[in-house]
């Protein structure tokens, strides 16, 4: 069983992450569930949402302790890393958290600095996120992801969304050799 | 459609209601309820249907009873707030017995208390949330899978009683996205919108009814003249101020679904054979207890759980079998303590009935259940 959250704030995606990764579990025949949590507001409040990937049947629907989690933002770094499992790895966007927490297996990507840099917006920080993620996890095949990616986003940004997601997966590729 | 793909719980039940005929949502949208609007909204149009988002919730379900008396399917999604103000209407289409759904997808109360957040705390306001002496029928689900079956059963059971039907969901089922593989087409079982059987010049009545105490009133449009009223009336469907008549409707109203109670009171016995404690749960909640349920089991307790599907009318019998074989049931809800009374009530003192109440806006954690369930076994020794 593997259990991963996705948290930052609302408008960032990281739902949508979580979502697009649960897809590609269940396309590969495994069974998988996806919560999520967010305030009242849609964009700017905190948002959070988890995966549970399992070859078993999966009741309570949230993450425990954590074996990833993904931070976007100082405030869901802060918030979300406390219960991560000792052999854990937690994923920071290094430039919107300035401040790692203390947790030994910390991965710092500029994920959001390569949306705009490589792919030219903000906007698909996600998926840079998402591929890093594929990386790091293994908990899902590339192959699979790119083609759940492909079939949810609009069709003009397809091309724009797998530069995103190769770019995340290499940038964690980098670092993890 | 028997390929498996993630789904969402809310988005489960539009699927479901479409596959049971639904023609026609009014709806307006509120956390955790909206994606049920979202999803009718793109998929009515493709059925043939229609979707109206109304000024608010109180037209919105004045709408749906409007296009379910003309012969559409209709269903209107909601959560706590939404929920208050459309009691009135569901007591007039309990009296004026129109087939309708109303889903509540449960959120923290009262008042606009906490929007997204679970809870379960409308158990009571589904039940008695009307006023008068009204009968009442409420599901809840506990899986993706169910609430497409349940939205297919409120709208059968809609159809079935004349009645206006609750499908009681909470916002950790609504929300959550899990592995489903939906029935064939030709498995699913939908009943139709019941027709006259009589033509007016062989003297059709609009309330008169048959065996199954459930008049066959005529859609409006359809060549016959029919009289809608929230006053009590008699079979012509026109007001009587005679108290037999009062006396006999009322009693109708309750026996329609009472004599048919085994088509509509469900419940799942889970590890309950050999089981000396229970758990009573139900919706979202029960995923966590079941959890629990087996963590206890791993470590030598013979416990099981007994899910309520149905939650109105009240699946007293099935509670109180449970109660005569076991030394303990645990209750936990996320509410101050709602369906604890009915269980009691239920279980006739066969054994003690504890609650475990938890309305901080989260969900139980498997451990929490856990330590009530040894609490409640160290309890006994």
């Amino acid at each position: 069983m593997s259990e991963m959250r996705f948290s930052g704030s609302g408008g960032q995606g990281v739902i949508t992450c979580a979502i697009i990764l649960a897809q590609a579990a269940v396309a590969e025949g495994k069974n998988a569930i996806q919560s999520q949590a967010y305030g009242p507001a849609a964009r700017g409040g905190s948002s959070k949402a988890e995966v549970i990937i399992s070859d078993d049947a999966i009741y309570h629907p949230h993450v425990e302790a954590p074996d990833f989690v993904l931070a976007m933002t100082q405030e869901a770094a802060d918030k979300y890393w406390h219960d991560l499992k000792d052999d854990g790895i937690l994923l920071l966007d290094e430039n919107l958290v300035p401040n790692p927490p203390a947790f030994a297996k910390t991965i710092r990507i500029p994920i959001t600095h390569i949306a705009v840099s490589d792919i030219g917006k903000a906007l698909f920080a996600n998926i840079v996120a998402l591929g890093a993620t594929v990386r790091i996890t293994g908990a899902v095949s590339y192959d699979v992801v790119a083609k759940c990616v492909a079939d949810r986003v609009p069709p003009a940004t397809v091309e724009s969304n797998m530069k995103a997601l190769k770019a995340g997966y290499d940038a964690a590729d980098a670092l993890m050799k | 459609m028997s390929k498996a793909t993630l789904m969402q719980g809310n988005e489960a039940v539009a699927l479901g209601a479409i596959e049971a005929g639904v023609r026609f949502f009014g709806g307006y949208p509120i956390t955790p309820s909206t994606e049920i609007a979202e999803k009718m909204a793109e998929l009515l149009p493709e059925v043939g249907g229609r979707f109206v988002q109304m000024e608010d919730e109180i037209a919105s379900v004045g709408a749906v009873l409007g296009a379910s008396l003309a012969g559409a399917k209709a269903l209107t999604a909601t959560s706590g707030p939404g929920f208050s103000l459309k009691q009135e209407l569901i007591g007039y289409a309990s009296e004026a017995e129109i087939p309708a759904v109303i889903v509540d997808v449960q959120r923290v109360g009262p008042a606009t208390g906490q929007p997204t957040s679970p809870a379960q705390g409308d158990v009571m306001q589904a039940r008695w949330g009307t006023h008068g002496d009204h009968p009442m029928i409420a599901i809840s689900p506990w899986t993706v899978r169910e609430c497409f079956d349940m939205g297919i059963e409120a709208v059968n059971l809609a159809e079935r009683f004349r009645q206006p039907v609750i499908l009681l969901m909470d916002e950790i089922v609504g929300h959550l996205r899990e592995r489903v593989e939906l029935p064939e087409k030709e498995d699913i079982v939908v009943y139709p919108r019941r027709k006259p059987k009589k033509t007016r010049e062989e003297g059709y009545q609009p309330y008169a009814v048959g065996d199954d105490l459930v008049p066959d009133i005529a859609d409006f449009g359809t060549g016959y003249r029919i009289h809608v009223t929230g006053l009590i009336h008699d079979e012509t469907g026109f007001p009587s101020g005679s108290p037999a008549v009062t006396r006999k409707a009322i009693d109708r109203l309750h026996q329609k679904i009472m004599i048919a109670k085994d088509e509509v009171v469900k419940t799942e016995s889970l590890l309950l054979d050999d089981a000396e404690y229970a758990v009573v749960a139900f919706g979202g909640t029960a995923r966590t207890a079941y959890q629990a349920v087996l963590d206890a089991r791993r470590k030598g307790v013979k416990i099981g759980m007994l899910r309520l599907r149905t939650i109105w009318p009240f699946a007293a019998e099935a509670v109180y079998e449970v109660a005569r074989k076991v030394k303990g049931i645990l209750v936990p809800e996320l509410n101050y303590g709602q369906l604890v009374g009915e269980i009691e009530r239920a279980a006739k003192g066969a054994c003690p009935v504890e609650l475990l109440a938890k309305y901080n806006a989260e969900i139980f954690t498997p451990a929490e259940i856990e330590e009530a369930i040894m609490a409640m076994v160290g309890g006994n020794k």
